[in-house]
C-alpha cells in the first residue's frame, strides 16, 4: 500500500481496519519527508512528539475496537501561522523565530480533536505576505512540480506538502488567494471559505477584515471533509458566524444539472495566458455537459481590486503588526540604548523587506492627510467590489473563474518587482473584500506541464454549492 | 514622485522602524511604484458610496433575518468572568526576551 499516496477516507479507513497502524502511517509520512522535504522545503518545524503521541493514542482505540473518530491517523501539516501549543510557531518570520505558543490554534484543535495527526508547521511567506513563498525568512519552497518554480504563496509549503505527498491534508490562510493561488500553482485544491465560517482565533494576524482558513488536499471530497471538521462557531472569535455547519460531504453528490454558473468577462481579459484560458474554457464546457446552465455575469469594478486590497490589507497589517516589538515575545535586538530605540531595532532587525514595504504602505494609507484618499477610498471601493457580486448572484448560483493570470513562475522572477508580484493576485484578491467562499481545482496542465487552477466562488456561505460543483467537475474529469 | 525621503522618514517614525539608508530610497522607489497604480482609484466617483470596513458592513446583520445566514454575524452578549481563565504569570513570561518572575523587563524608558 502507498501510505503516502492516501486521501483522507482511504487513510482513515487503513487505520480502521488495521491494514496499517496510524503510527506506522505518521512514520512513513516522515520518512518521506525526510527524504524529499529537503529539495522542496514545505516543513519549517516538525512536531514529531505530539504527532505519534496522537497517533498512538488513535491505535488504542483501534486496539479496542472502539468507534474511531472522522479523521482518526490522518495526517495533516498546518501552516506556521496557526498556532499551535507547546510546538514553536514562527509565522514564516525571524521575530517570531524562538516563539512556543502557550495555545491552540481553533481549527487545529478541531482536526485533533477530530482525529489527526499534526506532523508540523509548514513554510510560507512572513506574516502571509507574498504570491510566491520567496519571503519566508527561513527558507523558500520549491514547486514539487518543477523545483524552478514557485510553489505559490503563502501558503506555499501547505500547497507543495498535499502535492509533494508529505501530507494528506493541509491547513493554510487565505488574505488576498493565499491557499487557492499555491493551489493552483501546485495542482491541488485549495478552498476558502465564508468570512467567518471558519474561526481566527490562533491566526496570527495579518489583515483582520480578510483573513480566512482553510483546507488544502489532494480531493474534492477531502476538502469537504477538513471544512466540516474546522467549521463552526467558536466564541473566542467574535467574528465566527453563529450558523449550523451543513454535512458538506453528504451534499457533494447532490445533482448539478440545471444549476446556474456565470462567467464574468473581466475575468477572462488581457493578462491572463492563453493556455490558461482555453483549458478553463474547456473545463466551463465540461460544466455545461454535465447540465449547468452557462450564463454570462459582469463584475465591473474588478480592475480596482488589486489596488483596493492593498491599500486595506496593508493598513490591517500596519496595525496588527504593532505587537511586535520585543517585549512580550520573539525577538529583541541587543545593544539598545533606550525602550524606543529597542523597539525600532527589534523590528528593523526582525521583520523582512516585504514585510516592512507593506507597514509603510499601511501606515502612509492611514496617516493624517492621507486617510481620505487612500484608507477611506478603498473602503468606498470595496463596497462597489462587493456590490458587483451581490448583483451576478442575483442570476447565478456560482461563478468560476481562473485562479491566477499565468501558471507557476520562476524562483527570482518576481522577487524586485513587488507591484508585478501584487498583481498575481488579480483574481483571488476580490473574493477576501466580499468575504465570499472560493475554491480552486486543478482543471489541466500547461505544455510545460505546470498545473492549471479554476476558481469557483458562491454566495455567502454557500461553501455546499461550490464543493458540489467541483466534485461534479472532478468525477466527470 | 508623491513620496519623498522626507515622507518616508515621517512614516518610518510612525511605524516604529528606522531603516537603512539603502532601505529608504528602496523604499521611496517602491511606494512610489504602489502608489502610482492606487491612483486608479481616482477614476471611480465614489462620493455616495458608503465605505465597507468589515463583511458585515454589508452581509450578515439582518435582524429580521435570525437563525438565517443573513444574520450570522450576530455578537454575542457579554460574558463577565471572561471566555477563558487568563494566563498564570510564569505562562504569560514564558516567551519575554527578558523577565524577572512578575515583570517583562524593557530597557530604562527615562533618561536621567
Amino acid at each position: 500500500m502507498d501510505l503516502t499516496g492516501l486521501t483522507i477516507d482511504s487513510a482513515r479507513a487503513a487505520v480502521a481496519e488495521r491494514r496499517t497502524s496510524a503510527l506506522a502511517l505518521a512514520e512513513a509520512f516522515y520518512a518521506k519527508i525526510g527524504s524529499d522535504d529537503p529539495k522542496i522545503g514545505a516543513y519549517l518545524i516538525l512536531s514529531k512528539e505530539r504527532g505519534l503521541e496522537k497517533a498512538s493514542e488513535i491505535d488504542r482505540l483501534a486496539n479496542k475496537g472502539d468507534n474511531l473518530p472522522p479523521l482518526a491517523g490522518v495526517p495533516v501539516g498546518i501552516k506556521d501561522v496557526l498556532i499551535t501549543k507547546g510546538v514553536r510557531t514562527t509565522a514564516g518570520s525571524k521575530i517570531l523565530g524562538n516563539f512556543v505558543p502557550p495555545y491552540d490554534c481553533t481549527a487545529v484543535a478541531r482536526l485533533e480533536a477530530a482525529g489527526a495527526v499534526v506532523l508540523g508547521k509548514l513554510n510560507c511567506d512572513e506574516f502571509a505576505m507574498g504570491s510566491s513563498n520567496e519571503n519566508s525568512a527561513f527558507k523558500p519552497v520549491h514547486n514539487p512540480r518543477d523545483l524552478s518554480r514557485v510553489p505559490g504563496g503563502s501558503s506555499g509549503g501547505s500547497a507543495a506538502a498535499v502535492a509533494a505527498d508529505m501530507a494528506v491534508a493541509t491547513l493554510g490562510s487565505d488574505t488576498g488567494g493565499s491557499i487557492r493561488q499555491p493551489a493552483s500553482f501546485c495542482g491541488v485544491v485549495g478552498l476558502k471559505p465564508t468570512y467567518g465560517r471558519v474561526s481566527r482565533y490562533g491566526l496570527i494576524a495579518f489583515a483582520s477584515s480578510l483573513d480566512h482558513i482553510g483546507p488544502l488536499t489532494k480531493t474534492v471530497k477531502d476538502a469537504a471533509i477538513m471544512l466540516r471538521t474546522i467549521a463552526g462557531r467558536d466564541p473566542m472569535d467574535s467574528t465566527s458566524a453563529e450558523l449550523p455547519v451543513p454535512d458538506y460531504v453528504a451534499e457533494l453528490d447532490k445533482p448539478v444539472k440545471g444549476m446556474k454558473v456565470g462567467v464574468a468577462k473581466e475575468y477572462f481579459g488581457e493578462g491572463l495566458d492563453a493556455e490558461l484560458r482555453s483549458s478553463i474554457e474547456a473545463a466551463i464546457q465540461k460544466l455545461a455537459k454535465l447540465g449547468c446552465e452557462i450564463v454570462e455575469v459582469s463584475l465591473p469594478h474588478t480592475k480596482y481590486a488589486i489596488p483596493a486590497y492593498y491599500l486595506v490589507a496593508t493598513a490591517e497589517a500596519s496595525s496588527n503588526l504593532a505587537r511586535f516589538d520585543g517585549v512580550r515575545y520573539g525577538f529583541r535586538a541587543k545593544d539598545v540604548r533606550s525602550l524606543s530605540n529597542m523597539y525600532r531595532r527589534t523590528r528593523d532587525q526582525g521583520f523582512g523587506a516585504e514585510v516592512k514595504r507593506r507597514i509603510m504602505l499601511g501606515t502612509y494609507a492611514l496617516s493624517a492627510g492621507y486617510y481620505d484618499a487612500y484608507y477611506l477610498k478603498a473602503q468606498r471601493v470595496r463596497t462597489l467590489l462587493t456590490r458587483d457580486f451581490e448583483e451576478a448572484f442575483k442570476k447565478v448560483d456560482a461563478i468560476v473563474a481562473p485562479t491566477t493570470p499565468t501558471a507557476a513562475f520562476k524562483l527570482g522572477e518576481k522577487v524586485d518587482d513587488p507591484l508585478a508580484m501584487y498583481l498575481a493576485d488579480i483574481y483571488t484578491v476580490t473574493a477576501n473584500l466580499a468575504g465570499i467562499p472560493g475554491i480552486s481545482i486543478p482543471v489541466g496542465v500547461t505544455k510545460a506541464k505546470l498545473p492549471i487552477g479554476m476558481q469557483i466562488f458562491g454566495k455567502h456561505f454557500a461553501e455546499s454549492t461550490i464543493l458540489r460543483v467541483a466534485n461534479a467537475y472532478d468525477k466527470a474529469a | 514622485m508623491k513620496v519623498t525621503e522626507k515622507d518616508v522618514a515621517y512614516v518610518a517614525d510612525l511605524a516604529n522602524l528606522e531603516l537603512s539608508e539603502d532601505e529608504r530610497s528602496r523604499m521611496v522607489r517602491d511606494l512610489n511604484s504602489i502608489l502610482g497604480h492606487v491612483d486608479s482609484l481616482n477614476a471611480l466617483d465614489t462620493k455616495d458610496v458608503p465605505p465597507m470596513a468589515q463583511v458585515s458592513d454589508r452581509y450578515g446583520m439582518d435582524e429580521s433575518k435570525k437563525g438565517s445566514e443573513r444574520f450570522a454575524y450576530a455578537s454575542r452578549d457579554d460574558v463577565k468572568e471572561g471566555l477563558r481563565k487568563s494566563f498564570p504569570t510564569e505562562v504569560a513570561l514564558a516567551n519575554a526576551p527578558e523577565a524577572d518572575g512578575a515583570f517583562f523587563k524593557v530597557p530604562k524608558v527615562i533618561e536621567r
